[in-house]
Order: C-alpha cells, then sequence, then structure tokens
C-alpha cells in the first residue's frame, strides 16, 4: 500500500474544496474527503493485519523511501508498524467527526476547511515519517494552520490565545529542531555521511555525552505540544478560544505529536539517557496529573474543564513514557488513543450544547438531559470516559499505566504510582461536579426549553467516536496487540537500559 | 621660499571635514546640510591634492579623483535640490526633523 | 463434572437487556419494556436456581468434592499486561459464587416484578429497566469473577448502576447531590481498592485469585512477615490485603466511609432494595469473603476487619434509633446488618457471615419494599406521618411484621439462626466484639419495632383500605416466606472456607442471651410507641445532648463537608488554579511583555530621522576605525 496516499488524500481534498463556491459543496467534498481517508486508514489496518498474519516481522512495513535533498541525505521516507496505524485510525477517526460538527460553520467556510485539512495532512504525514527531516517538516506543517483557526474562527480571546499556542509550539519545534540537528552531526560516525534517517540511527549506538546533552532538548521540545509542565499553559487558553473542530484535532490529535515524537524519537533513539532523565520526567508528568486535575477542579467554564483535564490526562502519556516499563510505555500509547478519543468527544459536545444556549458557564447550565437527551448521554459517556470507567477506553489505558508504572520499584516511583491512582478521585470530583450542574438538575434557564437535540451530522460524529471509545474499552486485547511488536522493539532497542528491576522472586 | 608643511594643509582639511560634519549633524535646514557635505567633499579635495603634491609630485592621480569629485558633487547638489523640493512639496517645510516618516 | 458453562448466561441476558432497552427502549418498547426485563432476569434466576440446585443437592459425592474445589470455569484473555500478567474474563465456582448469583438473581427478579406495579406511570419506566438490567449484569459478574481486576472492573460498574439509579429522578437537586456523593466516596474507596490490587498483583505475580491465593499464603513464604516486602515495618501483603478491605468498606458503607448510603435512598425505593439492601452493599462483605484465606493468615487485617465492622454495627444501630425518615432508619439498619456480617468475618466466622449474607437479603428487601408500599399510600417518608395502618394494608403489615421478627433475630424465623451463629463465632474469637454485638442486637429490635409500631399502630387506623397490586404482592409474599425459612437451609454443611462440611449445633445456650435482648428491646418499643403519647419526647429530653448528637448521625457528615470545602478545595484547588493562571502562566506572559518592552525600547533607533541615522554610521566607522587600529598593532 501506498502510504504516501493517507498524505495526499486530505491535501487533494483541499484543493477539491477550494474550486467549490457554495457552501454544500465545500462541506460534502470535505466529508467525502475525510471519509475516504477514514476508509483508507481502516484498508491499512487490514493490510498491516494480514501482512503480520502472513509472518512479517520486520520493524516497519510499506516502507516508501525517495531522495529529497541528495546533498544532505534528506530522504522522504515513510512506513508504519502498530503504533503508527493506531495513530492514523485515530486522526482519520477524529477529522471525520471534526467536519460533521462544524457542519454549521458559515462564515469563510472554504477556508476553514481546507485549513482543517492541511491540519489533518500535517498529522498523517507526521506518523508516517520514517526520517527525521520528514517528520520535523509535517511538525510544522501542522502548526500554522491551528494559528489561523483559532484567530480568526475562535471565540473568547482568540487573538491572544492563537498568538500564545503558536508562539509556544514554535518555540517547542524550535527545541526538536536543535535535538534533530544534534543528532544529525552525530551520526555518520568516521567520514561516514550524516543522516537524519531513523532507521538508521536506531542501529547506531550514539555516544551517552551526545545522548545526554540533546535528549532534553528533545523531549522537552515535544513535551511543549503533550502540555509537559511547567509549559502547558497553551493549552487552556487555546483549546478553549478554538472553534469546536480545532479543539477536537488540537487536544485529540496535536496533543499526540508530542507523545508520539517523546516516544518514538527522544525515548526510542536515546535509551540511555532516558533512563537518566527519567526521574526528572516522571516528577513532571506526576505534578501534571495531580495539578491539573486540582485546578480542573475550579474551572468555571466547560471548555476550560476539558482543557485543563487534558492537561491532567496527557500526564498519564508522559508518566507511562517516563516509567519505561513495556506495560507502561503500551499504557502511554493506549492512552493517547483513548484521551484523542475521549476528548474529541467531550469538545464536540460541548460545541453541540454551546451552539444552542450561548454559554459554557457551568453555573448557567442545568437539566439539559430533559432538553437534550442525545447530546447529554454523549456527554456523560465521554465523562464516564475520562474518570475510567470500564468498559470504555479511558479505563483501560490508566491501569495499564498504573500495572507498568507499579513495576518499577523504588520509593520514588511507587510514590509517583499512588498519587498518579490517587487522581482517578479527583478527576471523579470534577466530571461529576460538570454533569451533574449541566446535564442533571432542574432546568437553569427557561429558554432553553425550546432547544433542540441533536441533528443528523452530531449524531454521526457522537455514535462515530462512542463507537471507537467503546471499541476499545469492551475488547482492548485487540489494541494491545496491535501495539505490541512496537512496543517490544523499544524495549528490545533499550536493552539493558530498562531493566528497572523486580524485587520478588517467587519460586 | 619654503614650502607650507604637509600638516598645516592637513589640519585645515581636517577642521573642513569636521565642520562640514559638525554642520551635517547639527543644521536643520536642507540646504545648509547640503552646504556642509559640500565642505567635506571639499576637504577631501584638498586632501587629495595636499597628498598629490607633496607625496607624488610627479603623479597626477589626486587631481584626476579632485576632477571627479567636484563634478559628482555638482550632480549630487542637483540631486539632492530636487529631492528638497519634493519633500517641500509633502512636508511644507525644509527642516529635516520634518520628513521624518519613515519610522517606527 | 457436570457442565456449567451456562452460568456465563446468567450475567449476560441483563446485559442484552440494558443494551435493547437502553437503546430502543425509549422510543419503540415503552410500554413492554418492564415485561422484556423482568422476562429476561427471569430466565436468569431460573438458572442460577437450577445451578446453585445442581453445585449443592447435585449427584452424589462429586458435589462435596466439587465444593472444596472451586473451579475457574470459562477464561477468556482480556487484557495482557505482560506474558504472565493478564486481566482474563474469567468466572470462578465455589459455594460463595454459586449462593450468590442464586441470591442476586432472585432479589433482583423480585424488584424487578415489584417495580412493573410500584414505577407504573414513569416516563422513563424504559430507562429504569435498563439501568437495572445494567445492575443485574455487574453484579453477576463481580460474584462471578475469577480474576482480581476483572472484580474491580465490575465493581465500578456497580458503583455506575447505582449513581444512574440514585440520580434516577434528576431534576431533583437532592438526588443529583446524592448520587454524585455515593459515587466520589465509593471512587475515593476504590483507590484504596485499585491500589491493593496493584500490590497484591505486584508480590504475586497475578491476576487469577486462585492462583494469588495459593501464592501468597504458601508455607514458609516469608511474605507476610516483616523479614519479606515490607513498608513501614506493615509487610506489603498486609498493605494490599488493607487497602483493598478499604476498597470493601466504601462499596460496605463501613465507617468512617459510611455517608453515602444514608442519602442514596433519594432513589426509587426498589432500587434501595436491590442495590442498597441486598446486593450492592454487601459487595465488600463478598471482596473479603473471596479472599478470606488471606485474610485469616494475616491476623492484623483480621483485626481491622473485625473492629470496622463491630464499630459500624453498634454506630448505626445507635443512630437508627434516632431516625424519623423511613428509609434512613432502614439504611442505617443495612449498615448495621453488614457491620455483622463483616465483624464475622473477622471472628473468622465465614459460614455465619456468608448465612447471615443470605436471609438479610431476604428480610431486608422485604423492608424496603413494604416501605415502598407504605410510602405510596401515606405520599410521605416521614414516620409522624404513618400511623395505624395495620387495618388498611393487612398484607404489607403481615410482610413487614415477618421481616422485622426475622431481623431482630426471633425464633424460629431465619435471622435468628444466622445472627446465633454470627454471636457464636464472636463469642470465641474476641469478648469485646461479643458484647458489641449483643447489646447491637437489642437495639436492632428496639428501632425496628420503633418503626414497626410507629407505622402499624401508634395512631387510630384511618383512611380508605390500600388496593395492593398483585405485581406487588407477589414478591412480598415470596420473601416474606423466604425470611421465614431460609434459616433451615444447612449452610455449615454447605458452605466453608476449606470446603469440609461442619456440623453446627441449632441450639445452644449461647442462642437465650441475644433472644431475651431482642424481646426487651421489642417490650420497650411497644412501650414508648404502641400508643400515641409523650413517652419518647420525653425520653429524648432527657438525654438531650447524646440524642442530638446522635440524631445529627454525629455529625460526621459536617466534618467531610469541612474537609472537603474548606481544605481540599480552598486549600488545595484554588491555589492550584490560581498559580496555575497567575505564575505559570504569568512566566509566560512575563516573557512576551519583556520581549514587547525592549522592541520598543529599541525601535526608538528607528527614528527616521535622517541625522541620527548620519551619526551611527559615524559611530560605526569610528568604531570599526578604532578596532582595525587594535587589531593591527
Amino acid at each position: 500500500m501506498n502510504l504516501s496516499l493517507l498524505v495526499l488524500m486530505p491535501l487533494i481534498t483541499a484543493v477539491a474544496v477550494l474550486f467549490c463556491s457554495r457552501l454544500n459543496g465545500i462541506r460534502w467534498v470535505s466529508l467525502a474527503g475525510a471519509t475516504v481517508q477514514l476508509l483508507l486508514s481502516f484498508g491499512l489496518l487490514a493490510l498491516y493485519w494480514r501482512e503480520r498474519a502472513a509472518g512479517n516481522g520486520a520493524a516497519m512495513l510499506f516502507e516508501y523511501r525517495h531522495a529529497w535533498f541528495p546533498s544532505l541525505n534528506i530522504w522522504y521516507h515513510v512506513g508504519v508498524d502498530g503504533i503508527s496505524v493506531a495513530m492514523i485510525l485515530l486522526t482519520a477517526f477524529v477529522m471525520e467527526a471534526a467536519i460533521l460538527v462544524s457542519w454549521k460553520v458559515e462564515s469563510m467556510s472554504k477556508e476553514f476547511f481546507v485549513l482543517l485539512l492541511l491540519l489533518s495532512a500535517g498529522g498523517y504525514g507526521f506518523f508516517l515519517s520514517l526520517d527525521l527531516f520528514t517528520l520535523f517538516f509535517f511538525l510544522e506543517v501542522s502548526v500554522i494552520p491551528k494559528f489561523l483557526l483559532i484567530g480568526i474562527w475562535g471565540s473568547g480571546r482568540k487573538e491572544y490565545s492563537a498568538m500564545k499556542l503558536a508562539l509556544m509550539l514554535m518555540s517547542g519545534s524550535a527545541l526538536v529542531f536543535i535535538g534533530l540537528l544534534g543528532l544529525y552531526y552525530n551520526t555518520g560516525g568516521a567520514g561516514g555521511p550524516h543522516t537524519f534517517d531513523w532507521l538508521a540511527i536506531a542501529q547506531m549506538h550514539l555516544p551517552l555525552e551526545v545522548q545526554r546533552e540533546f535528549f532534553p532538548f528533545l523531549f522537552v521540545g515535544f513535551g511543549i505540544f503533550t502540555a509537559l509542565f511547567p509549559f502547558h499553559t497553551w493549552v487552556p487558553d487555546g483549546h478553549s478560544s478554538a472553534p469546536t473542530a480545532a479543539s477536537m484535532f488540537l487536544a485529540g490529535i496535536s496533543m499526540k505529536l508530542g507523545g508520539y515524537g517523546c516516544l518514538r524519537v527522544a525515548v526510542f533513539l536515546m535509551p540511555d539517557a532516558a533512563k537518566e532523565y527519567s526521574p526528572v520526567i516522571i516528577l513532571l508528568a506526576t505534578i501534571a496529573i495531580v495539578y491539573g486535575a486540582f485546578a480542573t477542579m475550579m474551572q468555571k467554564d466547560l471548555k476550560y474543564i476539558n482543557a485543563y483535564s487534558s492537561i491532567s490526562h496527557c500526564g498519564f502519556i508522559l508518566l507511562g513514557i517516563g516509567m519505561l516499563t513495556g506495560t507502561a510505555i503500551t499504557g502511554a500509547v493506549i492512552q493517547m488513543i483513548s484521551h484523542g478519543l475521549m476528548t474529541a468527544l467531550f469538545f464536540a459536545t460541548i460545541g453541540m450544547i454551546y451552539d444552542r444556549t450561548h454559554t459554557r458557564l457551568v453555573e448557567r447550565l442545568g437539566g439539559l438531559l430533559k432538553i437534550m437527551p442525545f447530546i447529554s448521554t454523549v456527554f456523560v459517556i465521554a465523562g464516564l470516559c475520562s474518570l475510567g470507567l470500564p468498559g470504555l477506553s479511558g479505563f483501560v489505558a490508566e491501569i495499564t499505566v498504573f500495572m507498568g508504572s507499579w513495576q518499577r520499584t523504588g520509593e520514588m516511583y511507587r510514590l509517583a504510582t499512588i498519587l498518579a491512582c490517587a487522581s482517578i478521585v479527583i478527576t471523579a470530583v470534577y466530571i461529576l461536579r460538570a454533569t451533574g450542574q449541566t446535564i442533571m438538575g432542574p432546568v437553569k434557564d427557561l429558554r432553553y426549553n425550546g432547544l433542540t437535540d441533536a441533528t443528523w451530522n452530531e449524531q454521526l460524529a457522537g455514535i462515530l467516536l462512542g463507537v471507537g471509545i467503546f471499541a476499545i474499552g469492551v475488547a482492548p486485547f485487540w489494541l494491545s496487540e496491535l501495539l505490541a511488536p512496537g512496543v517490544s522493539a523499544i524495549m528490545d532497542h533499550a536493552g539493558k537500559a530498562f531493566t528497572v528491576g523486580k524485587a520478588i522472586i517467587i519460586k | 621660499m619654503s614650502q607650507v608643511p604637509l600638516s598645516h594643509i592637513l589640519i585645515v582639511s581636517t577642521a573642513l571635514f569636521f565642520i562640514g560634519m559638525y554642520g551635517l549633524f547639527t543644521r536643520r535646514n536642507m540646504i545648509t546640510m547640503l552646504i556642509s557635505v559640500e565642505l567635506i567633499l571639499n576637504s577631501v579635495n584638498i586632501n587629495f591634492i595636499a597628498f598629490n603634491k607633496y607625496l607624488y609630485p610627479d603623479r597626477l592621480d589626486g587631481v584626476f579623483f579632485t576632477l571627479f569629485i567636484i563634478a559628482i558633487a555638482a550632480a549630487e547638489a542637483a540631486v539632492a535640490i530636487a529631492i528638497f523640493i519634493n519633500l517641500y512639496r509633502n512636508f511644507h517645510s525644509i527642516d529635516v526633523e520634518a520628513a521624518d516618516e519613515l519610522k517606527f | 463434572m457436570p457442565n456449567y458453562a451456562y452460568i456465563a448466561l446468567i450475567p449476560l441476558l441483563p446485559l442484552a437487556g440494558f443494551v435493547v432497552l437502553g437503546l430502543f427502549g425509549r422510543r419503540y418498547l415503552q410500554r413492554f419494556s418492564g415485561v422484556i426485563g423482568t422476562a429476561v432476569v427471569f430466565v436468569s434466576t431460573g438458572l442460577a436456581l437450577w445451578a446453585a440446585y445442581q453445585y449443592f443437592f447435585g449427584t452424589g459425592s462429586t458435589s462435596l468434592a466439587l465444593r472444596s474445589h472451586p473451579f475457574i470455569m470459562l477464561k477468556a484473555n482480556w487484557l495482557p499486561f505482560s506474558p504472565h500478567l493478564s486481566i482474563d474474563l474469567s468466572a470462578i465456582i465455589d459455594p460463595i459464587s454459586v449462593m450468590m448469583i442464586a441470591v442476586v438473581s432472585l432479589v433482583s427478579l423480585m424488584v424487578h416484578i415489584f417495580s412493573l406495579g410500584y414505577m407504573k406511570g414513569e416516563e422513563r419506566f424504559a430507562t429504569y429497566y435498563a439501568f437495572l438490567g445494567l445492575f443485574a449484569f455487574s453484579m453477576l459478574g463481580l460474584v462471578l469473577s475469577g480474576n482480581l481486576f476483572e472484580t474491580y472492573i465490575f465493581w465500578e460498574l456497580v458503583g455506575c448502576s447505582s449513581f444512574l439509579l440514585i440520580g434516577y429522578y434528576y431534576d431533583r437537586p437532592t438526588a443529583v447531590a446524592a448520587a454524585k456523593k455515593a459515587f466520589i466516596v465509593t471512587r475515593f474507596a476504590d483507590l484504596g481498592f485499585l491500589i491493593g490490587i496493584l500490590i497484591l498483583s505486584f508480590q504475586a505475580e497475578t491476576l487469577d485469585i486462585r492462583t494469588l491465593v495459593q501464592r501468597l499464603t504458601e508455607p514458609g513464604l516469608q511474605l507476610t512477615s516483616i523479614t519479606g516486602a515490607s513498608f513501614l515495618g506493615i509487610s506489603a501483603v498486609s498493605w494490599g490485603l488493607s487497602l483493598v478491605f478499604i476498597g470493601g468498606a466504601g462499596k460496605s458503607a463501613m465507617f468512617p466511609l459510611h455517608i453515602w448510603l444514608p442519602d442514596a435512598m433519594e432513589g426509587p425505593t426498589p432500587v434501595s432494595a436491590l442495590i442498597h439492601a441486598a446486593t450492592m452493599v454487601v459487595a465488600g462483605v463478598y471482596l473479603v469473603a473471596r479472599l478470606f484465606v488471606l485474610y485469616g493468615a494475616d491476623p492484623g487485617v483480621l483485626h481491622i476487619v473485625l473492629y470496622v465492622g463491630a464499630i459500624s454495627a453498634l454506630l448505626a444501630a445507635v443512630i437508627a434509633c434516632t431516625q424519623t425518615d423511613i428509609k434512613r432508619v432502614l439504611a442505617y439498619s443495612t449498615m448495621s446488618q453488614i457491620g455483622y456480617m463483616m465483624f464475622a468475618l473477622g471472628s473468622l466466622g465465614y459460614t455465619a457471615s456468608m448465612f447471615h449474607l443470605f436471609t438479610h437479603a431476604f428480610f431486608k428487601a422485604l423492608l424496603f419494599l413494604c416501605a415502598g408500599v407504605i410510602i405510596h399510600q401515606v405520599h410521605s417518608n416521614e414516620m409522624q406521618r404513618m400511623g395505624g395502618l395495620r387495618k388498611t394494608m393487612p398484607l404489607t403489615h403481615a410482610c413487614f411484621l415477618v421481616a422485622c421478627l426475622a431481623i431482630s433475630g426471633i425464633p424460629p424465623f431465619s435471622g435468628f439462626f444466622s445472627k446465633e451463629e454470627i454471636l457464636l463465632a464472636a463469642y470465641r474469637a474476641n469478648k469485646l466484639v461479643y458484647f458489641i454485638g449483643l447489646f447491637t442486637s437489642g437495639l436492632t429490635a428496639f428501632y425496628m419495632f420503633r418503626l414497626y409500631f410507629s407505622i402499624f399502630w401508634n395512631k387510630p387506623p384511618e383512611g380508605h383500605p390500600h388496593k395492593i397490586l398483585l405485581v406487588e404482592s407477589i414478591p412480598l409474599v415470596i420473601l416474606a416466606l423466604g425470611a421465614t425459612f431460609a434459616g433451615f437451609i444447612p449452610f455449615s454443611r454447605l458452605m466453608n472456607p476449606d470446603g469440609a462440611p461442619e456440623v453446627g449445633s441449632v441450639f445452644s445456650s449461647m442462642a437465650i442471651a441475644p433472644v431475651a435482648l431482642a424481646l426487651l428491646g421489642i417490650g420497650i418499643a411497644a412501650y414508648l410507641y404502641r400508643k400515641e403519647s409523650d413517652r419518647p419526647a420525653k425520653l429524648a429530653s432527657a438525654a438531650r445532648g447524646f440524642y442530638t448528637f446522635a440524631y445529627h448521625k454525629f455529625y460526621i457528615d459536617e466534618v467531610y463537608l469541612f474537609v472537603t470545602k474548606k481544605i481540599i478545595f480552598n486549600l488545595i484547588g484554588r491555589p492550584a488554579a490560581w498559580i496555575d493562571r497567575n505564575i505559570v502562566d504569568g512566566l509566560m506572559n512575563l516573557i512576551a511583555t519583556v520581549t514587547a518592552r525592549i522592541s520598543a525600547g529599541i525601535k526608538g533607533f528607528q527614528s527616521g530621522k535622517v541625522q541620527d541615522y548620519v551619526l551611527y554610521f559615524f559611530a560605526g566607522i569610528a568604531g570599526l576605525a578604532v578596532l582595525f587600529i587594535y587589531i593591527y598593532t
């Protein structure tokens, strides 16, 4: 399967949208493009499974290379493994739902959809790249459309939020680039050419000083995307001011670009440095989880609640990566996918509520279950997923991270795990407060009585994301099987660096 | 009669140069600034002729430079006056502080 | 070995009911949803009772051998963590699991049938039955789980169904608050359960319950001793067990995690009967029983179980004596009885505890369902509004009396047998707890008959006769029969921690004291409440301080509110949000402001004035000249 098709599809759709002039044409062409992309992703999953079942044990499948800047040894190199396939599937789901939810965007809708599609092209390309330069290229492609989407179609302090988001993400990518250059110039050994190729660098063993020097750049740079404390402050304003589809993409996919980068680039290529820096990573991740959860409790605006809760949940991703055990890393990847779906669903629901009631303040809403049962039920499902109810994907991700983190003996790590576990109580508090006040209870404002429930496109978006959440929640074995080879590749490559010890030996 | 020492001439030209610079920095009238620039150019001329006569008497390079500078100074004065006329038309003043729109 | 594979259907049928009613109930099946829900649970109950019959009374010696070796049936790998550690969906067949599926499905069926009449006319009738189906699935799954994490999964699902059902009348703020409180308090306890699972699974390297128990109780193993893995002087396994017990204590409303149970009475009364009396609240007891071999091997943790149970039993009984809302009295009574079950386990009285669980399910569910009928008749929960109802509701009166006699431990009703066994076990283990149990049984009789007399006597009979629906009366009668005759089932022969049958004596001299105390309690209650008088008021004012203290439930709720609102919200939550907004974000804004200020400062260089530029020229050239002179000399 030609993977570049996955990158080209959104671009072709964007070009096609440019040629449409009426609102209907724009919307339906975008939706068609996203649906084709979703089908392609499923096709990729099926082909991937078939390849693996046929015994193909290569690290990366469906590779494709093309020289880009031969003089600098920069290639356009793409390929997938289980983790990438899962992330691409996630992106396709979220994009389809995002386009469905944006059905009513009427001001400058052509530009809106084009930017959204460009954003997604960046996402797909990022997850496919096997050359670090290509990876960086696609990372950058996805930053500018975010700035425009928030600044033009957003609400609230949109210019400020857009500027803050763009500047912080760009400083993140600047740090990443320094790290990448460090890697580039330290490869190639005695007189050989420098290379950006991920697979090639994986074969080399980088000296410890080089790793120590450049690991912080890469990890912090990617970490800024995943709301690494203390660089997470772009998340609340950015997500809250953004239009619904942009929030869904931002929280659902963009934050995972960082996690994916941390795992595949920083930790995979520099395992010794990862081991050395892991206490710091774990500390920052635990702070994000607990402090993020407490900050969420005090928020009054639904979107801010969801944004701060995203900081807390993405802390799990970083905690899982920081713990450096196979189970914890698997948990981190599952959390990337689960949180992506869940937060996209949550933002979609909040957007639907906002479109109808024109307020996001919890104290002004109430009794929505009676008026909009479908939207309220979806809200409750998203909330239950956020607090980790079994049967939904959030539970699977969280317990995998917990079990994996507990494997790492040592008082500090156990304390971090216990604090992370404690966050499930705090999450329950703020989710139930928000649900109890907005969804349940008596109807707050009599004007709400005439509001309509979800339209066909909103229902479809909710069902799509809900199916994803339930699929992982009820039958997680297919996902953990999908991710297992990729994670064991990381663990094998790290080899001795990641033996984190086991105290008890029974029989 | 003994020649005037070279240093005397150089002092004169230096003095002229710095007077010209002072005028360029300080005067507000554009025409006066132009006159100062001419002073600077002329001081350079004096320098060239002096060096030519005292150090390389059998060559004419310095004289040629001087002639070039005189011609160019005249052309430049013409262009400068043209610019001043345009500026006057826009700002209604030949005060150089008035023409400060190309700023932050 | 007989094939028990059909047991998998028992939880799955209600799940199917939930899915069907949840998706299609509101629009298409509204009127039939009750019948569908009840039919599904009826089939489950039938299968469960058949399984129980097969297991306990089945053919010959195989059943005896079966009972001493619990076996795992049906294992499906659900979420692998590592090659030897995974969550499997497995079902364990042993005496308590079979007993529990029988009890849970039977009481569930009774509640389903009862609700056909009780909840008729409700707007969200289908949703109610859908949630009941979800609950049945979760509870049945919980008791059948053979994997510790699987138990946790169903544990959480049970909590979620409880939340949905307590908040069923969602437009009432009190119901919403009660649902939230129940969920959050049990979640806090579940945190302990989760960490306990992490510890135990790490130590035993497995999540499968049978293997876990086997590995952790191997003779000669250093794990439970301090010389093994330990933290703060207590062994890791003890920590694990204590934390798991915290989880159980939360779900079973043990002190001090009991505050959610009285508020949970905001839900519909059949829900209270099912969830908060007979089934969900005993989940904690069930958990301790499931891991009983481990608890039995660790005396320290066993003491915790013992005392928490005893304190809860006594505390709840005292509070119940002062409450005036009928459902709250029953809620505290439930807490007290579960305390009995808990301290029975703490006294190593495994059989006694399970026996009491069994009998309690019958008479407590009966009490709640009768309460539902009464509340519908009187349109109020308050005892003061009731009185003299014995002529207007004869069937309810008879059933309620049977249940009260059973809970007070009067022979030959079932409660007598189970309570007697518990007190026997307590006597053998810890005399103090025995006396607490004895005193509490007296209190139990008192407050239950206080309730009985206030409802059915006290005032002259009034009002028109109440027409009870057939669907409401059938469950009452069946449960009353159970409350009367369940005591005769020979539990000690059927159920023991190691499977060996024990022949217990039925009437020992130990039985006299509790019965006497119970009769005394009934007598005092009759004296105070049989006729309308001011004797209770005088008694209350005589013990005014203590009475007020007990009436306000010892102010425990207020303590919790103080800790959460003043300390957690104000001292942790608010500063966290403030720091994030002003300090962390402020730092980013500071960087931006500093950059802007520097820029504003520098931009003055672009003044637009030619003369300034010439000056900069000159300065640059002078500087370069100086530089060159210095470099080249």
